[in-house]
Parts: C-alpha cells; structure tokens; sequence
C-alpha cells in the first residue's frame, strides 16, 4: 500500500519544481494581478476555471491529437449537474462536484463512443455535431431539465433534502458551501485555485506517465500504434473521457462560483474558446493552454471594459488634437471592439508562432539560454548501465 | 511438402485476392516452419506486398485463410495480431517522428508487457527502468545507441528503417515479417543489417522477407518461394530455386550471379 502510494505521488524533480512554481504563480493571483487591473475575485475564479477546462481539452488534443469541437457540451452538463446538486442535494460544493464529474465523463463516454470512429476535420465534425445537439435540446425539449432560455437557477422552493434535515431553511437564496462553511470574499477563488492545482497535478502525472507518452504516439503516427499491438481506440477513448471529465469539473465550478446554469455555455463559440486558448498557449504543452486560457479570459473581461474616457486618460501624454485621433482608432481595439485585437494576437502568433506563446518562450530561453535546451532537459538523465 | 503440421507456424491456406476484376493473388498456398527464414520474390506487381498485406490483416482475402500458431488471423484487427505474437516491418518506415529515439523502441515493449490497452497513468515513464534498459540494448544492436535521444524524424531513411526493426525486435515475436528491409540503404547499412538478421536467425525467430535484393535474399533465406502474376511459380531450397529455369525467365532475367549487386 505503502509502496503504491509512492509511486502514485512519485514526480521528477523537474516536475516538481513546476508544480510549486505554478502553485505560487496561482495562489499568488491576487497580488500580480493587481496592477493589471484585474484582481476581482469573479475574475480570477475564471482564470482558474477556464485553466482547468483548457488542462482538459489539451490531453485529447494537444497530447493525443484529436481536435473536439463540442467540448462546451460537458462544461454544460457539469453545470446544469452542479446547480440540480445545489437544488436537490445541498449547498455543498462536494457533491456538486463530484456528481458534475461523474456525469460528463458518461456523457464522454457516449459522444466519444460515437465520435472516434472517425479522426481528423469528420471526427471534429461529429463533436461540433454532438454539442450543437445537446445545446438546442437544452433550449427546447429538455426544458424540464435545463429551464430553457431562463436558465437553471436556486429558488426559495427547492428540496435541498441533505442541508434541510440538519437544520433550518434559512431566508433568502444559499449561496454554494463547503462542509458548512458558506464561502465569502477570496475563499471562492482559492477553492477553485486548489482544484487547478489539483487538475494541474494529474495533467503532470498524465504527461510524464507511459499512458501520455502512448496518447503523444498516437497523435504522431496511429497506424504504427495499431501494428505495434495497441488498440489505439480505447487509448483516445480514455484520453476523451479525462478531458470531458476536466470540463465537467470547470462546468461544476462555474456554477460554484454563480449558481446558475444557461444553454449558452453549450454553444460552439464556447467550444471553439477553449481551441483559441490551447492553440495560443501551445498544443501540447503543459503550461501552454494555462496561459492561453488567462489571455483570452483578460482580454474579454479587461479590455472590453476599456472605454473612451479611459484611453483618453492613458494617452494623457499625446498633445490635443492629435489624442483624439489616437483615441479614436484605439477605441476600435478595446471595448466592443476587444475580440479584433484578440484575432489579431491569433493571428500574429499562428503566423510567426506555430507552436504558441510557449514556442516564444523557448525561443526567447534559446537565445539567452547556457545550453539547457528543453529537448536536453527532456531526456538528460544520468545512466547508471553507461 | 513433407513436414509435420506441428512445425508450420503460418499456413496461408487457399488464398484468394480479387481488386474488382483483377486477381492479384490466386491459389496462393504457403506453409512456414517454424524457426526459419522464408523469402518471397517476384517482380514488380507480382502480388508481394498484396499477400504480406493479407497476412497481416490490412486485407481481407477474398478466399481462403491465413492461420498461424493454429488461429487464424483473417478478420483480425491490425492490434490483435501483433498481440498473438506477429510483427511487421514496413517498406517506408513507420515510425513516431515527434518523438525521440529511445521512446520509439520503449512504446512497443510498453503492448508486449501490458496488452493491447493500459491507462498507466501514476507510473511515470522515467521509472519504467527494466523497457528502458532492454530498449538501450537493442539499440546498441541495431547501431542507433548514440542516437537514442534524437527525434525520429530528423533520423536517415536507413536510420529509421533500422530503428523500425528495432522497435519490432523489442517485442521478440514469434513471426517477424519485413516488407523489403533493406530497400533504399546503402550497400554499407544493407551489410549491417543483413548481418543483424543472421544475428537474430540464430534465436530461431520465424521470419518472412519481401526482398527484391537477391544478395539479402540469398544471405538469409532457408526458403524462397517465387511470386508472379499471383502465383506461386516455384517454391524450394535457394539452390534449387536459382537454378529453376521457370524462376529464370519470370523474375531473374537470365541466370544469376551469387554476390551480384542489385
């Protein structure tokens, strides 16, 4: 037992070292976030959700090269699970959680089932196919389930039968708990922090594992995999499953953070952001889609606030006359306008970065680099037989 | 044929292979004891390939059956097949280019050790020492060791060719069937390798080679059968199969010369 629990915490040091580094860079989210306008707690429950959602996503696409255009159909059932827990069950995020989980992985299951018996643009046909499916039956015949266009929320009248057998419904709509502790201030963001981490850790354990580098085969070369003894089928199944299961978690989060569930988060646009996060971040790697998930997520909720009076004031500098000029093309770039600089950032990145934002950074560690290469990094390990 | 059924390892029973109207293979009976080496050769468009792919389970036969180790193959999935123990080297090396050397060899031992399917998720891969270490040894035999950390793709098309025999070799089947191995090489690598698969002829794995190279051919085979029009003509000992004036005027053209180059 002893020995199992090892191997199951067992990380290189490598590994480890990212894991705390990325834990500080999280838990620190409030602090250096701040001077860029974009410490409210709303906000930074989001980066830590739409990060677990895009950990997800790049297990299946990134690592095992099947590129999902529907995975906004499991965020939506993790949802609309979390908020009937919240009704039936409890306020407890636990049950909510795990239900949500439990739930979009049999969903996965399903699609999945149907979806890789095709690969390449028919089986991201097929996915699109399925959550452009689930999304209009949210909003038509599955209206007992998903209260329709209103959107599934708490009322005064639900059962909630765990929480009312131990004690009183108190006036008002709860709001989410943990063991009884009902959440305040920052505390909803740090819950949601520590289940990043916790995600951020078994995607680690995934990357570093045989299974990971037999999803990396898989995307490199399919017909060997198959002649090589394994069934590649059930290897993309699993790899579908876990990604379902991360957005189910992001789903249930979301609804932890603002119990209430719409259709809208089924839509293909929600399904084509987390493609836009992982391909900015860069497929494939770890830290990637994180950092693609908190650009897209800053830029729609930052940059869209920026309005007129505020670019008049941050181009305070610019003499009269000519700021209005500067102003008034800027302004087609923030606020409404926000998602042509994101295109634009896509764009720039996809032409000149291929492999992300974290190709950048590799280039930028080659040039000031003292010879430690990733590809060395990756491999270098001393040999006791040599 | 006069061995006992107990040392036949393969038995292509009675195959048939229609494309449409064209009869790619016919009446193709082959039965392959176990332990040696059985080359099949034919010209170009003789159907050699279209019979490995039937072995193999890419195709289908239209009649017939391929049975080894007293099972049959036909109708069985590409993975499947490999899990009962028969392996294929491929014409154009397929191999995994993004990833590196090592793992390339490692990946296959990974379906030989675990089945055809194992969510191995809390293992990490650096703690698989025992595939490793085998990995590095068969490496060394195939002259890839030094390049063992080096992507697959950045490899030579005889590197990769190497390499691939490598990543079968790690799964120490029992029938190992190579589609042309030394088809591109250079003289020098095609030595190395011919040498490598007298090496591993001694450890009394069965094999089957697809070779145009009558110099490879003639180096490893026990038994040859010729293809041609997808028929077998002839079917025998090197000896007797060189001198057979059928296999002459179908396949070498004249009377071949033993150390002629390709």
């Amino acid at each position: 037992m002893n020995a199992t629990a090892k191997t199951l915490f067992s990380m290189s040091r490598r590994d480890l070292i990212t894991l705390v580094i990325f834990a500080l860079v999280v838990l620190a989210m409030p602090i250096w976030l701040s001077p860029l306008g974009a410490a409210y707690p709303g906000l930074m429950q989001k980066f830590a959700i739409y990060a677990i959602f895009a950990l997800g996503f790049n297990i299946l696409f990134g690592l095992t090269g099947y590129l999902s255009f529907g995975h906004a159909a499991f965020l939506g059932v993790g949802s609309y699970t979390a908020v009937w827990s919240f009704k039936l069950l409890s306020m407890d995020v636990i049950p909510a959680i795990i239900f949500a989980v439990i739930l979009s992985g049999i969903f996965a299951v399903a699609i999945g089932y149907l979806s890789l018996r095709r690969t390449g643009i028919y089986f991201s046909i097929l996915t699109l196919a399925f959550a452009q499916m689930s999304y209009n039956l949210a909003y038509s015949v599955l209206t007992p389930i998903t209260n329709g266009e209103t959107s599934l929320q708490l009322s005064l009248r639900d059962p909630r039968v765990l929480d009312l057998a131990f004690g009183p419904r108190e006036p008002g709509l709860p709001s989410a708990s943990l063991f009884g502790h009902t959440f305040s201030g920052l505390e909803a963001f740090y819950f949601c922090a520590v289940v990043l981490l916790l995600a951020f850790f078994i995607a680690q354990k995934i990357f570093s594992s045989p299974f990971g580098m037999m999803l990396r085969a898989i995307k490199s070369n399919q017909t060997r995999m198959n002649y090589a003894g394994f069934n590649t089928r059930s290897y993309a199944m699993t790899a579908f499953v876990i990604s379902g299961m991360y957005a189910g978690l992001a789903g249930a989060l979301l609804a932890i953070t603002d119990p209430l569930a719409g259709a809208e988060r089924m839509q293909w646009t929600a399904s084509g952001e987390v493609v836009l996060m992982t391909i900015l971040g860069g497929v494939g790697t770890l830290i990637g889609p994180v950092i693609g998930a908190w650009l897209i997520k800053y830029f729609e909720n930052i940059f869209s606030a920026f309005n007129d009076t505020a670019l008049t004031h941050f181009f305070g500098f610019v003499p009269d006359g000519l700021r209005e000029v500067v102003v008034a093309i800027s302004s087609k770039f923030v606020g409404e306008g926000w998602q042509l600089t994101l295109g634009l950032l896509f764009v720039l990145v996809v032409m000149f970065l291929p492999g992300g934002i974290m190709e950048g950074v590799r280039r930028i560690r080659g040039l000031f680099g003292s010879g430690r290469t990733p590809q060395t990094g990756a491999v270098s390990r001393p040999q006791a037989a040599e | 044929m006069s061995q006992t059924d107990a040392n036949i390892v393969l038995h292509v029973a009675d195959v048939h292979k229609n494309f449409g109207g064209l009869h790619a293979l016919s009446d193709i009976d082959l039965q392959i004891e176990e332990g040696k080496t059985h080359a099949i050769i034919g010209p170009n468009g003789a159907g050699k390939s279209t019979l490995l792919n039937v072995i193999i389970g890419r195709l289908a036969p239209s009649r017939g059956a391929v049975v080894f180790d007293g099972k049959v193959l036909t109708g069985k999935k590409p993975h499947e097949i490999n899990q009962m123990g028969v392996v294929r080297v491929f014409q154009t090396p397929e191999i995994f280019p993004e990833l590196s050397v090592l793992q390339n060899v490692m990946a296959p031992a990974f379906a030989k050790r675990d089945g055809a399917f194992k969510a191995n998720i809390f293992m990490p891969l650096d703690a698989e020492k025992a595939i490793r270490q085998e990995a590095e040894d068969i490496l060394n035999d195939v002259g890839l060791f030094e390049r063992r950390q080096s992507h697959a793709g950045a490899l030579s098309r005889g590197d990769k060719r190497r390499m691939e025999l490598a990543m079968c070799l790690i799964q120490h089947p029992k029938l190992l069937l190579l589609d042309e191995p030394t088809a591109g090489m250079s003289r020098h690598d095609t030595n190395t390798t011919i040498a490598l698969l007298q090496k591993i002829k001694a450890s009394g794995m069965t094999k089957v080679i697809i070779e145009h190279d009558m110099h490879v051919v003639f180096s490893l085979a026990d038994r040859i059968s010729v293809l041609a029009g997808g028929r077998i003509i002839a079917e025998g000992e090197p000896d007797a199969v060189r001198g057979d004036p059928r296999v002459q005027e179908a396949y070498l053209g004249g009377t071949y010369e033993p150390g002629e180059a390709h």
